[in-house]
């Protein structure tokens, strides 16, 4: 295809470049020129939250906007948030406290909840419950994993303060 | 010489039955590196994409896809007269029917495959989708399953005029597809007919859809030097789609891989064999590569497996002190286009016939009348054994009913009428061999942890409050006490497409003492590779994260029929402990010519065997398994392997006691769950954090049953429901916290005495959140109102009821 655009971005702190169409949406460029298969397409129709990945500091479903929009930004996927050698905290409480059961969901989940402790440190269950309301779980009935994003903030604001 | 860890202690390592063990998947899923369906990419991939139709019944004139083959980049657009030659432009259902597997000459549902377009990417195959001209002329629309039996009404599968025997006896009507029954219509007739009270309802649990997070979807492979195909795809039994695979294509069954990779979640919908399986399979056998088909949300809501849509007449008598006298069911079922629906072969109602419930009746009936309509196929069991949901709902809602009849309070009338567990082994009515149950402890337990009497004196208070116009809002108690029937099954009588329904458990035991176990059945989050290895820690003694579990893969797993209908725990977990009995069978012989003593002599300690009387001398499985490859030892092979077939003596019947606490705004139709409280019995316990998420998961499932989510049709036959705007998934905003209680009654037919509990909570708890809402009105004269009890709906039945005044 001729009118295919240079793309730019930055993807788990590496600068990646790739040629996508105008109409490519985010998701796709992510998985299938990116190899990035962490979040997932679960509705397309921006409802359900599984392709969550961070833009420039925000939540944002990537179902729902094209590749051409993150051009030159900075986008983190589950891929980005810890690694198998220190896993990020709220991918240990998840485990912990079965916050997961199919998986589906859960890279779409753990990113959006890292970048809710991040807006808000110490939530409360409410909170939780509302700052995780974009994204859908069809296995856990959410209780555990909001009880896995509560263990998690805690656990981060107890190494803070011991850090200060 | 250190202390030797006791036998509690190296109970405990092993991290085996009843242990709440972390889960072995949780890695992969929590850093991103789960591998399903669409994540596979292979070189050379092409993409399929269906053109659908958007009428519900229209003849195809025409179908002309030059346009479409013009666009640079498609490779191919399949209609029914290329798949014809084949003999594929059919396929058989699960239920002795046959389906298009393209649109032969018409189209009966909206959303119906009509055309398979293979292009080099998903875009481009989107693109040449519209480019598809097709020609339809409309036809009248049945989407009512009263109306396609009208002497006069559209004859809607042409390719059955004239065939008076189907599948499942005879068929009345050009829409009917078969008449079930079961038990004794004039003795329940009589007894009901004779009663002090009676309670005449028709209930009607709504067509739903079990909607994975994850769609459906394939890769198929043919690799033409080898001759050899490989299909990928979110099957829930992927050995039973490799045998339909190898009967539908010729090909034989040992050049065919099918491998279940991760799954996104089932519930069900995953179980059918859909068209774009077979539209994979025949592309990637044409253009020789490989060929990806993963439907989006809106064709996986139209067009894949719905649920229920069952029409339940119910009548059912008691003497004026509450005994149940008998129970009467007739059922209209509405199976959509083609009757695809997911049962074993001889139950084409599965087993509705639970449904006289956790209760003795002396006598019952139930019939079900199976009817097309132009509607989307399936019938699927979302998160339930056969039907079992329907039928636990319809007895559920005629006990509340019976007891607003009777004046009595729902729970005492449960009471005197359940089952005693001195009854157990208990014959129903209705012909089932209930295994065990406790139910009176079960109720008592529940009642007691949620103050009932306190409820409801609260209750009668909230009455007295709105009567006088102190509050808008009401309360009501959702009661259920459930039976489910699962773990199909006896293989004498349950069969998928005569694959009977058995599973399988094979172990290798490597040298060093750890372990690999393949088994027939497959996880969509249930936690397989977690319990099963828990199962099999008990049996032989190694630690459970020394056991790798695998499933899935056709090629290297023994046969099986899958997970679907809680089977998975009831039969591949009993396949799992009996090989792991014949490991430990051989394991004593090696233990034996170790220790130089008689087999006899030997007495199984957790992880050993230990000289009777002698308990220092002893062999680990470890020493053992060591000793099996590098002993030459006489009488034995060498190796340490076993596989089990298991085949059930019986199904498992789980049951739970559920209270729910409601709140209703009268005058929003908005209600709120105050507390939920769930007793389940699901046998022996193997990981109780998991048992937990499985039921905190099927209550929030049966929260959006009962509560909204439903697929709905106009009159035209469109899909009124048919993204996430409109079909509804709860979120974590609108999702109570459960409160999870257990008793624990074996199973004495199930050699761990398990029994299943992925389904219990939708089964149990769709009743419960629906007779909340029934339970608020019962003050104000409501005895029946249709789910879902959306805020609209439930706006609409207090304005019924006179109460906004």
């Amino acid at each position: 295809m001729s009118n295919r655009m240079h793309l730019t971005l930055k993807v788990n702190g590496e600068a990646v470049e790739t040629l996508a169409e105008p109409r490519e949406l985010l998701i796709h460029v992510l998985r299938e020129r990116l190899g990035i298969t962490g979040p997932h397409i679960g509705c397309e129709t921006s409802h359900c939250g599984a392709c969550t990945v961070d833009m420039d500091g925000k939540s944002v479903k990537a179902c729902t906007i094209f590749a051409a929009q993150a051009q030159g930004a900075e986008i983190t996927t589950i891929e980005g948030i810890g690694t198998p050698d220190s896993l990020h905290v709220l991918q240990e409480m998840f485990r912990e406290h079965h916050g997961l059961q199919c998986g589906f969901c859960t890279p779409g989940m753990i990113t959006r909840a890292w970048r809710l402790l991040q807006e808000t440190p110490s939530p409360t269950e409410e909170e939780v419950r509302f700052g995780m309301a974009g994204n859908l779980c069809r296995c856990t009935g959410y209780q555990n994993i909001v009880k896995a994003v509560l263990a998690a903030a805690n656990e981060l604001n107890t190494v803070k303060e011991a850090a200060e | 010489m250190k202390d030797l860890p006791d036998s509690e202690e190296r109970r405990a390592n092993l991290k085996g039955l009843g242990c709440a063990r972390k889960r072995v998947e949780d890695a992969r899923f929590t850093q991103g590196k789960g591998n399903y369906v669409d994540d596979i990419k292979l070189p050379g991939m092409l993409f399929g994409d269906f053109v659908r139709s958007p009428y519900a019944h229209a003849r195809v004139k025409s179908i002309n896809a030059e346009a479409a083959l013009a666009l640079p980049g498609v490779i191919a657009v399949l209609t029914a007269k290329d798949l014809e030659p084949l003999g594929l432009h059919w396929m058989p259902t699960l239920a002795g029917d046959k389906q298009m597997v393209l649109a032969d000459g018409k189209v009966l549902f909206q959303g119906q495959e009509v055309a398979f377009v293979v292009a080099t990417d998903r875009y481009i195959a989107a693109d040449a989708v519209e480019l598809v001209e097709v020609d339809y002329e409309d036809l009248p629309v049945v989407v009512d399953p009263f109306k396609a039996q009208a002497p006069d009404a559209p004859v809607l599968r042409e390719d059955l005029e004239g065939v008076t025997e189907g599948a499942h006896g005879p068929r009345r009507h050009h829409n009917h597809i078969f008449t079930w029954e079961q038990g004794d219509a004039a003795g329940a007739n009589a007894a009901i007919d004779g009663s002090e009270v009676i309670a005449e309802e028709t209930i009607y649990y709504h067509r739903t859809h079990p909607c994975p997070l994850e769609t459906c979807g394939c890769v198929a492979s043919m690799d033409k030097i080898n001759g050899k195909l490989t299909l990928w795809g979110t099957f829930q039994a992927p050995h039973v789609v490799r045998t339909v695979a190898s009967l539908l294509s010729g090909i034989d069954e040992h050049n065919i891989r099918v491998v279940s990779p991760d799954i996104g979640g089932g519930f069900g919908n995953k179980v059918g064999v859909y068209p774009g399986y077979v539209c994979s399979i025949v592309a990637t056998i044409v253009t020789g590569k490989p060929v990806k088909w993963v439907e989006d949300r809106m064709e996986n809501l139209m067009a894949t497996a719905f649920a229920r849509d069952y029409w339940m007449k119910g009548r059912i008598g008691a003497t004026k002190d509450g005994r149940i006298t008998g129970l009467h069911a007739h059922v209209t079922a509405d199976h959509g286009a083609f009757d695809a629906c997911a049962d074993p072969t001889k139950f084409p109602a599965g087993f509705f016939h639970i449904c006289t419930g956790s209760y003795d009746i002396p006598v019952a009936y139930c019939a079900v009348d199976g009817v097309y309509t132009n509607k989307a196929p399936g019938g699927v069991a979302y998160r339930c054994s056969f039907r079992v949901t329907e039928a636990a709902y319809f007895i559920e809602r005629m006990i509340e009913i019976l007891a607003i009849k009777l004046g009595m309070d729902a729970a005492e009338l449960r009471r005197i009428n359940f089952i005693r567990a001195d009854q157990f082994p208990y014959t129903s009515a209705l012909g089932w061999e209930y295994d065990s149950g406790d139910y009176h402890t079960a109720w008592d337990k529940a009642l007691k942890a949620v103050d009932y009497e306190g409820l409801r004196r609260e209750q009668a208070e909230r009455v007295e409050a709105f009567r006088r116009g102190e509050t808008r809002k009401l309360l009501g108690i959702g009661l259920t006490h459930f039976t489910e029937i699962v773990g199909a099954g006896p293989v004498k009588n349950c069969d998928i497409l005569g694959m009977g329904m058995f599973d399988s458990c094979e172990i290798r035991i490597h040298p060093t003492g750890s372990a690999i176990a393949r088994l027939g059945t497959i996880s969509q989050g249930q936690g397989h590779a977690t319990t099963f290895a828990q199962i099999l820690a008990s049996e032989t003694g190694i630690p459970a994260d020394k056991i790798t579990i695998e499933e899935g893969d056709t090629d290297t797993a023994p046969y099986g029929l899958g997970t679907y209908g809680s089977r998975s725990t009831p039969v591949a977990g009993a396949a799992t402990a009996m090989a792991g009995r014949k490991i430990r069978a051989k394991a004593q012989m090696i233990a034996a010519y170790l220790l130089e003593v008689h087999d006899d002599d030997l007495e199984w300690d957790v992880d050993r065997f230990a000289v009777k009387g002698a308990p220092e001398r002893f062999k680990t499985m470890a020493e053992i398994a060591y000793a099996a490859y590098n002993q030459a030892i006489p009488g034995v092979e060498p190796g340490l392997e076993a596989v089990s077939y298991y085949d059930p003596p019986n199904m498992t019947y789980p049951f739970g006691a559920y209270i729910c606490v409601m709140e209703i705004d009268v005058d929003t139709g908005e209600h709120e769950i105050r507390q939920f409280y769930a007793l389940d019995d699901c046998g022996t316990r193997i990981n109780p954090m998991i048992i937990e998420g499985q039921v905190h998961g099927g209550l929030t499932e049966a929260l959006a049953i009962a509560m909204g989510q439903e697929i709905a049709y106009d009159d035209m036959g469109n899909v009124r429901t048919g993204t996430l705007m409109d079909f509804f998934l709860p979120t974590a905003w609108e999702t109570p916290n459960y409160q999870t209680d257990w008793t624990e009654t074996p199973s004495p037919h199930h050699p761990i005495g398990a029994k299943g509990v992925g389904e219990s909570p939708n089964v149990g708890g769709v009743p419960a959140f629906s007779n909340a809402v029934h339970d608020a009105f019962r003050a104000f004269g409501l005895t029946q109102t249709h789910m879902p009890h959306d805020h609209w709906r439930i706006w609409r039945t207090a304005r019924d009821l006179g109460l906004h005044g």
